[in-house]
């Protein structure tokens, strides 16, 4: 493995396939009685927050305490960015008490790539502005391959704010990676200057989206986006691209519905879908643990065999 | 003290203002040209420099885009470093933007700016002021005050002027003196919160894109006003093909407007974002790198013709301003050190312009724009006079240049052309040891 995961773009196909495999091990840890082992003892890993997280935060620190790493949460507040120190120092500084890894979670694109060049600890991406969350691309993977036995020739529609998800870039290459096909659907103002060279089919009907598909993969819609005149109203994306059951029955009958969260219902999910049969969306933060474990055991040094 | 004659012997000279291209002699008396011809006769008292072959003696060259930051940003860049960063990268002069702090927007600071630049005695500044008090997009700036104090143009750099009927009025009211609008061209609406070129490499990278069209766009409105006031436009750093297009449509109609294209705009495109070094801060400038096409649009339209001038739009930032996440960093590099050596390699030695039209657009064309002295070799002429080394290997070197800032993306780069020394108003003030001149 390299010294960071930054971007699915620092795995190799086979480390990729390695995570996954690892994190079934490591997912076993979790169904015991006593959920610790001591692999990481002595580790000192450093989870810097600069944007508010409930579930990727948690999502780690459990991952990390079930590795027995000795684990430190800094939450930043983006108002005490402003008037504060910056990004380099705050590292300099939690590089100073030499930690082994960082986790960081930042609102500003490449953050994680500005801290590898300042620390010698390893630097894992949390989710970096609209760039990448590299870990919920393989709990994503994790959870479709458990569900489908396999990721090459599915066919996976992404549907939503394309163009400010870290969630849509990370799953982009690491799906087109493993073969699946890969179709995105949202209002032609979410959807990225040039991605068309991302390698996915693009289609503004989520009809035709949906149609056929194994796995469909929702998107957060933020609030906000109705001042940036993206979408009209919350109400009118719903209808026009909410999941809802009858949507979803376009798609294959064994279809998995999956959101990375937080949901906003009735706005990109109905909750009959998100509460409804297909849905796998409490299995990916399950997942979210295991997969997070086995990142943390291999950035760390270790192998599968060990 | 009398300064002697010099006399610069058997130089390839190329000053297409005068038609000459091939070898003269250059007398220098004064601080102006005395005679440019061949074989000239020296005087006992002459002091004579045989110029080595391969170097080229050409007029002044002229940055008619820079940021000297002082007064109010020393930290970044001074008038006495930036002028000793402009003579070492070959200018003569340079015309300095008014966005310092205080803002060039009274003569007080145009003063502040002309009496610094005297005092370092090395290029000459021409301080350009600003269009509107404050750079506010709101009133106008005295401009015939400042024009009085020593302002060769107006410009509110580093944002559009703000409305069309400011725009209109700035465009009526300077074509009294006879002096350009610089127009840095950025519908801001449309550029948002943008930090890159919007394209693939952007979406990749998850930063906020700004299109071409945000500059095509004002552009157009500029050149419509230019039309309407009969005043001249000068686009700054143009970037986007599509400005390009909207000069060239503004030319045919013989609408009054110029246009400039920085070196890095000829030569790096928005693949920078992601390699060498990804998110890299000094690769951050606005407006930003383009997309291929865009850069080629760029060198066709240099060899063509539709672009006036090379300029650097040197935007010196702070080591540390510059050490932060890309979308906080602040836009802008350095060019007054390397645009020579850009031009050369990547325009004279890639069969792209002939060195003339190098002359053209890096002396004579500013000079004609701004209504300044240089431009030219004719006889009486202030002897400012820039001595090219075409095929001198250059490998840049941030940590060695003489501007107080390295926000460059072109350290470590080997690039074929160089300077090798440069004459402000018959004062050596720069020689590069590098090379085998000996004044």
């Amino acid at each position: 493995m390299k010294k960071d995961l930054l971007s699915i773009d620092d795995l190799t196909t086979e480390e990729i396939h390695l995570v996954l495999d690892t994190a079934e091990a490591m997912r076993e840890i979790g169904q015991r009685p006593i959920k610790k082992v001591p692999t990481l003892r002595g580790k000192t890993i450093v989870n810097l927050f600069y944007e508010p997280s409930t579930r990727t935060r948690t999502s780690f620190e459990i991952a990390e305490k079930r590795l027995s790493a000795d684990t430190l949460n800094i939450a930043v507040a983006a108002s005490s960015v402003l008037k504060g120190e910056t990004l380099v120092d705050t590292a300099l500084n939690i590089e100073a008490m030499a930690p082994d890894m960082i986790v960081v979670r930042h609102a500003s694109s490449g953050a994680g790539h500005l801290l590898s060049r300042i620390c010698r600890s390893r630097v894992i991406n949390a989710g970096d502005g609209m760039h990448e969350h590299p870990t919920q691309a393989l709990l994503d993977a994790f959870t479709i391959r458990e569900h489908k036995q396999r990721i090459a020739g599915l066919k996976v529609t992404i549907v939503g704010d394309l163009l400010h998800s870290r969630v849509l870039r990370s799953n982009v290459l690491l799906l087109t990676r493993l073969g699946a096909e890969v179709c995105v659907s949202g209002p032609p103002t979410f959807v990225p200057a040039g991605i068309e060279r991302f390698g996915v089919r693009v289609s503004p009907r989520v009809d035709e989206a949906v149609e056929g598909a194994d796995v469909i993969m929702m998107l957060r819609i933020q609030q906000e986006r109705m001042q940036g005149a993206f979408i009209p109203s919350l109400r009118e994306y719903f209808t026009t691209f909410g999941m809802t059951p009858a949507r979803v029955a376009r798609a294959k009958p064994d279809v998995i519905i999956m959101h990375p969260g937080p949901m906003n219902r009735g706005v990109e999910i109905a909750s009959e879908v998100a509460d409804g049969p297909y849905s796998v969306i409490l299995e990916q933060v399950a997942n979210g643990v295991a997969v997070r474990m086995a990142v943390l055991y291999l950035l760390a040094g270790g192998t599968e065999a060990d | 003290m009398h300064m002697p004659r010099v006399l610069l012997k058997g130089a390839r000279v190329v000053d297409p203002a005068n038609g000459r291209d091939g070898e003269f002699d250059v007398l220098i008396d004064g601080g102006r040209i005395a005679r440019v011809g061949r074989d000239l006769p020296a005087d006992g008292g002459d002091r004579i420099v045989e110029i080595p072959t391969g170097l080229v003696v050409c007029p002044g060259l002229i940055d008619m885009h820079v940021h000297l930051r002082e007064p109010g940003q020393e930290h970044k860049e001074t008038i006495a470093s930036g002028t000793a960063a402009a003579v070492a990268g070959g200018f003569t002069a340079v015309a300095c933007m008014p966005n310092t702090s205080p803002v060039n927007d009274n003569a007080g600071v145009t003063g502040y700016i002309l009496k610094k630049a005297a005092e370092a005695g090395l290029a000459r500044v021409y301080p350009i002021g600003a269009v509107s008090r404050g750079q506010n997009g709101e009133q106008l700036a005295d401009i015939a005050e400042l024009r009085a104090a020593g302002c060769v143009a107006i410009t509110d750099d580093g944002r559009p002027v703000a409305t069309a009927m400011l725009m209109r009025r700035a465009l009526e009211y300077t074509s009294m003196f006879d002096m350009p609008i610089i127009e840095h061209c950025e519908e801001q609406t449309l550029k948002g919160d943008g930090v890159a070129h919007e394209g693939f490499h952007a979406s990749a990278l998850g930063l906020r894109g700004i299109p071409g069209e945000a500059e095509s766009i004002m552009a157009l409105r500029d050149i419509a006003l230019a039309e309407l006031t009969r005043g001249a436009v000068h686009i700054a750093h143009m970037s986007a093909r599509q400005t390009l297009d909207a000069v060239r449509y503004g030319k045919s109609r013989g609408a009054r407007v110029t246009c400039e294209v920085t070196p890095h705009h000829f030569v790096l495109t928005d693949e920078m974002l992601r390699a060498p070094i990804s998110y890299d801060t000094n690769v951050k400038m606005n407006p930003p790198l383009r997309e291929a096409a865009d850069r080629d649009a760029m060198i066709a339209g240099i060899a063509d013709g539709s672009v006036d001038v090379v300029a650097t739009d040197h935007a010196p930032h702070h080591a540390d301003e510059k050490h932060v996440e890309f979308d906080r960093a602040p836009f802008g590099i350095t060019g007054l050190e390397t645009a020579v050596s850009l031009a050369f390699d990547r325009l004279v030695h890639a069969g792209v312009i002939s060195l003339a039209r190098l002359v053209e657009l890096l002396s004579v064309n500013p000079a004609r724009i701004l209504g300044v002295p240089g431009g030219s070799l004719a006889e009486g002429a202030p002897a400012d006079v820039s001595i090219l080394a075409p095929d001198l290997r250059v490998t840049v070197s941030a940590a060695a240049m003489r501007s107080k800032s390295r926000n460059t993306p072109f350290d470590g780069w080997t690039l074929r052309g160089g300077v090798a020394a440069t004459i402000v108003g018959g004062r050596v003030v720069y020689v590069n040891e590098q090379t085998a001149i000996a004044l």
